[in-house]
């Protein structure tokens, strides 16, 4: 490894930026004639519109004009799209209900948009947006997961009987059941995953443009994925043909699953601009970001794990019931399917495995992919499960875990997985290492004597990354392939610029893409560029979620350079009379191996452009793209374990100590892998300990400001201890694995495991609140 | 209508806006100083600190009009001819960002702590600091560090011209 180069611990190049205050975000953007965007939202979780007056507000000051539904309708905008689709397991598809960007006829969710107001500035479309006068007629509200199913509860959209979308199964139900039925111990448990908002800091944004000369659109947004953005916008909502939109993900103050999805205002803002020859931007406020980006998990399951008497799991089978909300978001479908069934087997050798999965319309905001997305669901059941049946078991939770670990690998699970590599021995016991997890009796001893009771809790979690082999995904519901694209670009001066389709919005791209490059050829990262984020700069690209950008974008780039790398040798063989399999690069220069003839990057670079003299028939230029599409998904593992101190005189929870020990494979910059994982891990906390969004029953968001959505602050948490053991992932050229979800989903079972442990009762939900543990605490026997 | 005058990052300025207009829009909107980030509409985030006659303050939660004849610092003022300042330079090698967002009230608030505390901050101290400011990208671990590395720089190069 050069000092820059794969593995090195560098600096970020981006942070510069960020750091004076120069960073470029969407709501940073000032075009000339630019208005402001205010939406007109709904205040009841379900009604039918029975009319939208719009008159005064048109007339108040400085406003442009008021948009509405019908409008949007009558020219030609198509409905929002769920883009996997799923069939349930009597054959039939999933039932999707119409999701208007600008409601209509009927709103679904408190928030819901039906009106766009564009005015000279965002306080007077504000007046304005008040003044637009909806009639309403409410109807009969449900918001609760379970209950969206029972008889007689309010019907959400009629293509969806009793508010069921699909009842989805996964894997084989008569061995589980047998094997249930010959197990010598069976350990049954009620899961809730809790519902959560992502809050990336940044609020969603958008800023459309519409040039009447060029008849051309272009849109600066806050995505993940701007040429998802633009292919979707295109090709279902009929915004514009993808040679006349543009989309510009510039600076994104973070996304974690959020910024996936296409969202209305994307979609209006551009509109809009059309109608009032204006360009238009619209920026959340974070009431808004509560009420309308995507919120993640909300599942209830139950579960069964059966052993026999040698404490081998035998089978899991598992119910689970995901809410996805008003509408079905744009990955919706596969997050409680194929990105959660398919973990179930975890770090496990189990013979069979039986999920069904039913999902449910009700009156609350879209459920989609968060952070981690189905694998922390997984995960949380799995560990809370096995760390239950350790206790019944009366076996050490490490042991019982370690009885049942994958040794062998590649391993096929009962539920399409493939694990190619692992050694979750390393990680457990890295962990316990790190943790000490011997000394703990006698630090349980010690805070009990100060009346506190401390607890340990374990959580072993496997996740699938790199997404995703797009056949496979291919045959099983998705609409688009997951491959990335890369294309390098070196210039004449020999420094180089690489378009990626990966995306970055904290993840540290321009820094780790450019240590790829650095290896390679020996030049400082100072010399690479990493573009991105642009669909008139970059080639097509699939864009940054489920930790793909490391595994599938810089292995797009490894394949770029080979290419490059491969026409700079023949160049260079030319230029120095050599043999091209005897060229090696060194230290930015090109050498015959064993002697010491050499050329400067920099003079193969400019010889490729003067063309004055390279091989007979080769093209000028140094220049090269490639596709990569992943041959199988990546599988990082590892193992956490959380220590805690419970105050039983009031419930308070204090982390005393949290250790990572994960499994990423080759690491890039363990810089920046620590810090993916300690941002996972605060999240993951967070979920575990503060946060749940909640709605009344009238379907009223009761946490929609950080007066009351409990976010982690720096004072809640600890340090984190972090650390790494790495087995090479043998299906991508750079043995990487992926980190960006790992902290969200390998924590929760831990603390929780943990707090349970402490309080001797395992009845406990997430978020542990002080209120709860203390109840807990206090019924425990 | 309000018309005003500030010194911001040591220059006067000044603009007309409304009674309503919030500081941080005047400095992001009149000023086109876009450092400064809006995080919330509650006054929790901490995105949007910046400094008023030396003190940090959320420029979220105070009318530019209460800022006239102030002097305002933005996180563009910090660094001076092309430099870092130390607590800026301590966040970049300790990775205490990742997406950006949040990092120009946090630098703002950090400056400010060290200000109050110089030397003498424990991560006991710097975290119940911090309670203003949210991020959602580090878990804090490595602004932790930046701040107490910062401080201790900043601290020790006070002893030594002492
Ligand atoms: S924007 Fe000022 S505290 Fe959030
Ligand atoms: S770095 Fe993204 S919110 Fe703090």
């Amino acid at each position: 490894m050069g000092v820059e180069g794969i593995g090195a611990r560098v600096a970020r190049k981006e942070d510069k930026r960020f750091l004076t205050g120069k960073g470029r975000y969407t709501d940073d953007m000032v075009v000339p004639g630019m208005k402001y965007a205010v939406f007109v939202r709904s205040p009841h979780a379900h009604a039918t519109i029975r009319s939208i007056d719009a008159t005064s507000a048109k007339s108040m000051p400085g406003v442009i004009d008021v948009l509405d539904g019908k409008q949007l309708l009558a020219d030609g905008i198509g409905n929002l799209i769920c883009g996997w689709m799923i069939h349930s397991k009597d054959g039939s598809p999933m039932r999707m209900g119409a999701w208007r960007p600008l409601a209509h006829e009927t709103v679904r969710y408190v928030g819901d948009a039906v009106a766009i107001v564009v005015a000279d500035s965002v306080a007077q479309a504000r007046d304005a947006a008040e003044a637009v006068v909806v009639d309403y007629e409410t109807l009969p509200v449900v918001t609760d997961t379970l209950q969206a199913l029972s008889e007689g509860e309010p019907q959400i959209h009629p293509e969806a009987p009793g508010n069921l979308i699909f009842d989805w199964e996964l894997g084989d139900a008569g061995a589980a059941d047998q094997a249930i039925a010959a197990a010598a111990h069976v350990t049954e448990l009620k899961i809730i995953n809790n519902r959560l908002s992502p809050n990336a800091m940044e609020p969603r944004a958008t800023l459309g443009i519409y040039d009447a000369g060029d008849d051309h659109f272009t849109c600066y947004t806050t995505s993940q994925n701007p040429h998802l953005a633009r292919l979707v916008m295109s090709a279902f909502y009929n915004v514009a043909p993808e040679n006349k939109l543009r989309v510009i993900a510039p600076d994104v103050g973070g996304g974690f699953g959020s910024k996936i999805f296409i969202y209305p205002e994307e979609i209006v803002c551009l509109w809009a601009s059309k109608r009032t020859g204006v360009p238009v931007k619209w920026t959340a406020d974070r009431t808004e970001a509560f009420l309308t980006d995507a919120h993640g998990r909300d599942h209830v399951s139950t579960v069964k794990m059966a052993f026999d008497s040698n404490n081998r799991i035998t089978a899991l089978k598992v119910d689970t019931i995901a809410n996805l909300g008003a509408y079905m978001s744009l990955f919706s479908s596969c997050v409680p399917t194929y990105l959660y069934a398919t973990l179930l087997s975890g770090q496990y050798a189990i013979p069979a495995i039986h999920a069904n999965v039913r999902t449910v319309y009700t009156n609350t905001a879209p459920v989609d992919a968060y952070r981690g997305a189905g694998r922390p669901e997984a995960t949380y059941l799995l560990e809370r499960t096995i760390e239950t049946a350790a206790r019944e078991l009366g076996v050490s939770p490490a042991e019982l875990r370690r009885i049942n670990f994958i040794r062998t690998f590649p391993h096929q699970t009962p539920v399409i997985m493939n694990y190619d590599a692992g050694d979750y021995e390393a990680s457990l016991k890295g962990a316990m290492e790190a943790a000490d997890w011997d000394g703990f009796a006698a630090r349980k001893a010690e805070a009990e004597r100060r009346g506190m009771k401390r607890g340990i809790g374990m959580s072993c979690y496997i996740e699938a990354c790199g997404l995703a082999p797009s056949a496979a995904v291919g045959s099983l519901g998705a609409g688009v392939g997951l491959w990335e694209s890369a294309e390098v670009r070196v210039n004449a001066v020999g420094t180089i610029e690489v378009m990626t389709g990966s995306h970055s919005h904290g993840q540290g791209h321009e820094t780790t893409f450019a240590q790829v490059v650095a290896e390679r050829f020996g030049v400082p990262i100072d010399s690479v560029n990493i573009v991105h984020g642009d669909t008139d700069k970059v080639q097509m690209g699939m864009g940054t979620y489920g930790s793909r950008s490391g595994a599938v974008g810089m292995s797009a780039v490894f394949k770029a350079l080979d290419k490059v790398e491969a026409k700079a040798k023949k160049i260079a063989a030319h230029l120095m009379e050599a043999d091209e399999g005897d060229i090696v690069i060194e230290d930015g220069a090109l050498k015959v191996a064993g002697t010491d003839r050499s050329v400067p990057w920099s003079q193969v670079a400019l010889a490729s452009y003067t063309a004055h003299n390279l091989p007979p028939g080769m093209e000028p230029g140094l220049k090269e793209g490639a596709f990569y599409d992943p041959s199988n998904f990546t599988f990082p593992a590892g193992c956490y374990i959380c220590e805690v101190e419970v105050d039983p005189e009031t419930g308070q929870t204090k982390i005393v100590q949290f250790v990572a020990a994960d499994d990423f494979g080759n690491i890039i910059n363990p810089l920046i892998v620590e810090g993916q994982v300690h941002g996972g891990l605060a999240q993951g906390i967070g979920q575990a300990l503060l946060e749940g969004v909640h709605y009344d029953q009238s379907g009223q968001l009761l946490t929609a400001s950080y007066m009351d959505y409990a976010m982690p602050r720096a004072d809640d948490l600890p340090s984190f201890t972090v650390t790494t053991s790495n087995t090479p992932c043998p299906s991508n050229p750079l043995g990487v694995k992926g980190c960006g979800e790992a902290g969200a989903i390998g924590s929760p079972p831990a603390l929780i495991n943990a707090i349970t442990d402490a309080i001797g009762n395992n009845e406990l939900t997430m978020p542990a609140t002080p209120q709860k543990v203390w109840a807990a605490v206090h019924s425990a026997h | 209508m309000a018309k005003l005058t500030m010194t911001v990052n040591g220059r006067q300025v000044s603009g007309t806006c409304d009674d309503r207009t919030l500081l941080v829009h005047f400095i992001r909107e009149n000023l086109g100083l876009t450092g400064t980030h809006v995080g919330c509409d509650t006054t929790q985030c901490g995105a949007c600190v910046v400094h008023m006659d030396g003190q940090s303050v959320k420029s979220c939660s105070i009318l530019a009009a209460q800022a006239a004849g102030s002097s305002i610092t933005t996180i563009e003022g910090l660094a001076s001819n092309g430099e870092l300042h130390p607590v800026q330079a301590a966040f970049k090698t300790h990775h205490g960002l990742q997406c950006g967002f949040c990092t120009p009230g946090m630098v703002m608030t950090a400056v400010d702590m060290i200000r109050r505390h110089g030397g003498n901050l424990d991560e006991a101290t710097v975290r119940a600091e911090l309670e203003g400011n949210i991020c959602r990208c580090t878990g804090y671990h490595n602004i932790v560090q930046a701040i107490l590395a910062a401080a201790a720089e900043t601290g020790g190069v006070r002893q030594a011209a002492e």
